[in-house]
């Protein structure tokens, strides 16, 4: 495999693939050195058009625990600012000599067409509202560790069985949209909560159902998925206010407490607290919102070590096609 | 078995095709009750003793080594498993196996380490070894411990203990499984 843009692209086999071999990057985590030379000489270059905490420290810790070399592009003290285009800035960082790019950019596809321009590695660190394929394969291995592992002991996903909601701005989410193909590709029953307005226009082909009340599905869930509210992209009213959006769809104090006692709460970061989530609930013992950050690490270090250092290929398997939901009900 | 699983995996690929059986069960079973009697020997005692084995073929081996020193001795010695696939030079020509675990539990500083594996070939399997000890802390010395040493090495590293010297061509491979020690070749598929 060359670049990973997209949750696609790897399939289930891909995806299981990335997970079995993060178990051995959480080993080399939990060391007192966490440092291997698997990756020695390499460079990779974090390019990110679009503000980032997580996803940028966390290649970037990752490269550096592979012992790769790493290079922060920064729009904002750039000659980005001086007009330079897209393809100059990035045939010009490859003529520095790299292995990989990590790039995040506002605009759907640029991952697709910065592969076409240069010969190094790309990873989608977020396109638009498109893909962010590393946060689904960390989210993946997140509910794994805590629920599949103990299921099967050959540690494969076996996500069957597994009902996750994912609540929130569906609409602007690239997390959601490559969280519901990895979940669904290992098997798990994807519901989406969200008002209509935060919905995308159309499902079809969304391998999920709809619910439109969390009340009514919190019972029944092994993994609630809180998105942010992602007011920078909100051009238009989508929701009345913010209380009224925390009263029918934040995870608050009281409606944790009708979660299952082994249900998990995950958020990819970061959280507006009191909003979709709240302060309290962020710190049950059911969230693995830190987990998941420290997962990430791991992930990306697969991932990494999968597109520069193995040469092994990754088998593909395409992802089923499920029957597409009708959501005439909703408009 | 390392070098048979590792010469069937692609890119190389091929199917093993035993010749010889040069080691059958109970030779290797008196080759690892005499290379237990040497560590006791050679350390003095196992108070400060610790056996790691290489994944994956030295794995099996170092507990077989575990084993017999507890009959020997009486010491429950401590065992680890290291899988070097992250420390070698030659990352990309073989398959890194999520399988192959790394599992030492302890702190290696001060003790006397026995690397365990069960063939040695070029000795750079055993040179990632030692660079992987090092983030495991300082051992007082390592030692190495192998079923087969089959010569044809490319660096300067010599084993401790040997179960068997095998001259062999360099193309031949040697298969190490608790059945015995089988050499053969490796024909493409």
């Amino acid at each position: 495999m060359k670049h990973l843009l997209s949750i696609e692209d790897l399939g289930r086999g891909g995806i299981e693939e990335v997970l079995r071999l993060t178990d051995k990057f959480v080993e080399v985590s939990e060391r007192a050195i966490p440092k291997v030379p698997a990756l020695r000489g390499k460079t990779v270059v974090s390019l990110f058009y679009e503000d980032s905490t997580r996803t940028r420290l966390s290649f970037e810790t990752a490269a550096k625990r592979l012992s790769a070399d790493t290079m922060t592009f920064s729009v904002s003290s750039s000659s980005v600012n001086k007009g330079e285009s897209l393809r100059d800035t990035v045939e010009t960082i490859e003529a520095m000599g790299i292995d990989a790019v990590v790039v995040r950019h506002r605009s759907a596809g640029v991952p697709w067409r910065i592969a076409e321009w240069i010969d190094a590695s790309v990873i989608n660190g977020g396109d638009g509202w498109h893909q962010h394929p590393t946060q689904a394969l960390l989210d993946c291995y997140t509910i794994r560790s805590r629920f599949a592992a103990a299921r099967d002991p050959g540690g494969g996903p076996a996500f069957g069985g597994l009902r996750i909601a994912i609540v929130g701005d569906i609409k602007h989410s690239r997390v959601a949209r490559s969280d519901v193909q990895a979940f669904a590709a290992l098997g798990a029953e994807v519901v989406l909560v969200a008002p209509p307005t935060l919905l995308p226009p159309s499902l079809e082909g969304w391998p999920v159902t709809v619910a439109p009340d969390l009340d009514e599905v919190l019972g029944s869930l092994d993994v609630v998925y809180l998105l942010r509210l992602q007011r920078e992209r909100m051009t238009e009213a989508l929701i009345p206010s913010l209380r009224e959006y925390r009263t029918r769809y934040g995870l608050t104090a009281g409606r944790v407490g009708r979660l299952r006692s082994d249900a998990l709460v995950m958020h990819p970061g970061p959280m507006n607290r009191g909003v979709e989530i709240d302060a309290e609930v962020a710190d049950d013992p059911r969230s693995v919102i830190t987990a998941q950050v420290s997962n990430g690490v791991a992930v990306r270090m697969a991932v990494l070590f999968l597109l520069l250092g193995s040469g092994s290929e990754i088998v593909s398997t395409p992802l089923d096609r499920p029957v597409p939901v009708a959501v005439g009900d909703l408009a | 078995m390392a070098e048979r699983e590792r010469a069937a995996t692609p890119p190389r690929g091929g199917v093993f095709v035993p010749r010889t059986t040069v080691m059958d069960a109970a030779d290797l079973r008196r080759a690892v009750t005499r290379i237990a009697h040497e560590i006791v020997e050679h350390n003095h005692g196992l108070d400060r003793v610790a056996l790691i084995g290489l994944q994956t073929g030295g794995v099996p081996l170092a507990y077989r080594l575990h084993e017999a020193l507890l009959n020997i001795d009486g010491t429950d010695v401590r065992v680890g498993t290291l899988d070097v696939a992250f420390y070698r030079d030659d990352i990309g020509l073989r398959p890194v196996l999520p399988e192959e675990v790394t599992d030492i539990s302890f702190d290696l500083t001060g003790l006397e380490v026995v690397l365990v594996d069960d063939v040695l070939f070029t000795g750079r399997t055993v040179r990632a070894a030692l660079n992987a000890l090092n983030d495991y802390g300082r051992p007082r010395a390592v030692q190495l411990a192998v079923m087969v040493d089959r010569g044809h090495r490319q660096l300067p590293i010599r084993p401790d203990f040997v179960g068997k010297n095998l001259p062999s061509r360099f193309d031949e491979q040697v298969d190490v499984s608790a059945d015995g020690v089988v050499i053969g070749d490796v024909v493409p598929r």
